[in-house]
């Protein structure tokens, strides 16, 4: 019937849309070689230690130096009032 | 099969609600799972220790005599005296990661910047650059390099001087360092050491390479961090939709049923038809969400949710993150969406289908 | 040869057991249909009318009593079972149609015969007979909220049809036609009698139930069966 038609034709068009994906994804990886060698030579350069995901607060820029209570950053019932801290887990050694 | 089709408009917002679900789930755990792999790939070369000196329980300068203390523990290959620190830029808001290295070639007022200071601040090679360092005075800068402009993710808002410039500027004695990076020859001793550092040196604390890497790790994964928060809200916001359309079976649909069953059809004939049609929404949805989530993640660089690790950055990295995709993880995405769906939609369909049909007399 | 197609046994059908607003449809109630003749039962609403043809078509369980369809007891079978009988013996007409909105009228039409699991061609082959019979094949691809109410009546009637059943079940089948269309339908009733088929219809109006083409009139009234003509 018609219904069963389109659907198997858009279901298909998906699925291939989906393998698409897999070898853009090979390609992309492919591609982010020389990337990945620039990255990893600063890295080794400088002793550098974390990614720059948020630059607006110290604990959220260098997530694996925050200090113990960087949770906290001021004390222990300090609002985190930074959007980037809602998004980041508190560092493993201050979790129960 | 055709039945199927019917409700177009029902079926079609319930088609978007899905699908913009599965794109929202599926984008922050394509994006986690790629920044994750990457900051796997690229901290691996990060120091094996880095010992932080504590004062009052919090960060405090590392005398530069605890080099010497700390080359002398066993296993210690290496040592080194990291000085970086942070710089507001009231011009433009933005927060700099200043860093000494000698490995640069800088010279006294010379500078290589990450390219995202660049873009802030509009600087090439051989511009100036104006700052006020520590006793108030302006200090000129010149741009000597640009780091790598790909390798933002890690350097976007890194500054280079060179120790001595760097020490000047914030008005730092010679005789400390911010923190010290250690190198240990057999990695299986990597604990001990770090054991005998704090027996030796009580008011550090060594931060272990796997630490670190385990702090990434627990960022991005499943049930921590940014995946939990959306996941969680996500699901949940889904379940009570399901749940609500679901028990709001309308009375046309159970006259339907009434009906299929008083001319014949089984109880098996009525549920094999509604969970075709709840395969046909979910596959589409699913396998539409998907691959919006990886056009948004992959070809616009995660447009909608850059804006949440922003927040009030302004100087902020602009890079493509590369598509490491974990299949383990999706099919479980797939699983976690579909069969809610599933049994959420199906099972006031079948309480409706064994009921007597002759409601439809009346 | 018996002739009595249906058998009922003192049926009883109770809504609401135990509770306080429990009543009593049908107060036993025995009968007997015979094969290949138009029965009406006849009743002002509330008789029990609508229930006894559901409980004899298989859509709802007697209380208690039993119901022989060809001398087979019905009545206790589990539900894939009755499901299997209405749609291999029943044809429904229902009082509102009852057809399925966003479906065209061939869809409609085939409802019944899809858990047959029969090859398409053979399917529409039949589906087109009857589309050609009643005069609707130009209407095929309408989708059944547009048709008229002679159209949606004999759409009805053509899915009643499409398994071609022993016995044809029309609950109330002029509730909602004029007088012309009612004519046309007795027409139809007509045709299908004599074509082997046998009728068993409710109605109150008295163009259907004193028409010629009736042949037994069962007077129903408050749960029980007044007379038979």
């Amino acid at each position: 019937m018609r219904g069963s038609t389109q659907f198997t034709i858009l279901i298909s068009a998906l699925l291939l849309l989906l393998a698409g994906t897999l070898i853009d994804a090979r390609l992309r990886q492919a591609q982010a070689s020389t990337r990945l060698a620039h990255e990893q030579a600063l890295t080794r350069m400088l002793g550098l230690s974390d990614l720059v995901l948020a630059t607006e607060a110290r604990y959220t820029r260098h997530l694996s130096q925050a200090d113990f209570h960087a949770a906290f950053q001021d004390h222990p019932a300090a609002l985190d009032h930074f959007p980037s801290g809602s998004v980041f887990a508190p560092p493993t050694t201050l979790r129960p | 099969m055709a039945s199927l089709l019917r409700r177009k408009g029902k079926n079609l917002s319930l088609l978007l609600v899905y699908t913009l679900l599965v794109f929202l789930l599926a984008s922050v755990l394509l994006y986690t799972q790629a920044l994750r792999k990457e900051a796997t790939l690229v901290l691996a070369n990060s120091p094996e220790i880095i010992v932080q000196r504590l004062v009052a329980g919090r960060h405090a300068f590392i005398p530069a005599q605890y080099l010497k203390q700390l080359g002398d523990v066993r296993g210690v290959t290496y040592t080194q005296g990291r000085l970086w620190g942070y710089y507001y830029d009231p011009v433009v808001k933005a927060n700099y990661t200043l860093m000494a290295t000698g490995n640069k070639g800088l010279a006294v007022h010379e500078i290589a910047i990450g390219a995202g200071i660049a873009r802030t601040r509009q600087l090439t090679v051989g511009d100036y650059l104006s700052l006020r360092n520590a006793r108030g005075a302006p200090e000129t800068l010149r741009v000597k390099e640009i780091l790598y402009p790909d390798s933002e993710l890690l350097s976007a808002d890194l500054m280079l001087l060179n120790p001595e410039s760097w020490r000047q500027f914030f008005a730092v004695p010679q005789a400390v360092y911010t923190d010290l990076t250690l190198a240990v020859r057999n990695p299986a001793e990597i604990n001990k050491v770090a054991e005998k550092i704090v027996q030796r040196l009580p008011d550090t604390r060594p931060i272990l390479k796997s630490e670190i890497l385990r702090s990434y790790d627990a960022v991005f994964s499943w049930r921590e961090g940014l995946v939990s928060l959306l996941l969680s809200v996500a699901l949940l916001a889904f379940v009570i939709f399901a749940w609500d359309k679901a028990s709001g079976l309308s009375a046309e649909e159970r006259r339907e049923i009434g009906i299929l069953k008083a001319i014949g059809w089984e109880t098996s004939d009525v549920l094999r038809m509604k969970l075709w049609e709840g395969a046909i929404v979910s596959l589409t949805a699913f396998l539409s969400g998907y691959l919006l989530a990886y056009a948004h993640i992959f070809f616009t660089s995660a447009a909608l949710l850059t804006p949440i690790l922003k927040g009030w950055a302004v100087l902020y990295p602009e890079f493509h993150v590369i598509p490491y995709i974990d299949y383990l993880q999706v099919a479980t995405l797939f699983f976690f969406t579909v069969v809610p769906y599933a049994v959420a939609t199906l099972i006031p369909i079948w309480k409706a289908a064994i009921t007597d049909p002759d409601e439809v007399m009346r | 040869m018996n002739t009595h197609l249906l058998h009922l046994e003192n049926v009883t059908k109770t809504f609401n057991q135990g509770r306080p607003n429990e009543y009593s449809a049908l107060r036993g109630i025995s009968l007997d249909i015979p094969a290949y003749q138009a029965t009406c039962i006849i009743g002002p609403s509330g008789s029990g009318k609508t229930t006894l043809l559901s409980t004899i078509a298989c859509l709802a369980r007697p209380t208690a009593g039993r119901i022989y369809l060809r001398e087979k007891p019905i009545s206790n079978l589990p539900e894939n079972f009755l499901a299997k009988i209405r749609r291999s013996t029943f044809g429904f007409i229902f009082q509102r149609f009852n057809l399925i909105s966003g479906l065209t009228v061939l869809e409609n039409i085939v409802l019944p015969a899809y858990p047959l699991g029969l090859p398409q061609h053979k399917l529409l082959q039949r589906a087109f007979a009857l589309l050609d019979q009643f005069d609707l094949k130009n209407r095929a691809e309408h989708r059944v909220e547009w048709l008229s109410g002679g159209e949606a009546q004999r759409t009805a009637i053509c899915r009643a049809l499409i398994n071609d059943p022993a016995i044809v079940i029309a609950d109330e089948p002029s509730a909602n036609l004029d007088s012309a269309l009612t004519a046309e339908l007795l027409e139809i009733f007509t045709q299908l009698r004599a074509a082997g088929k046998t009728l068993l219809i409710t109605s109150h109006d008295p163009i259907i139930h004193e028409a010629a083409a009736i042949d037994m009139r069962v007077e129903m009234r408050d749960g029980e069966v007044r007379s038979i003509a």
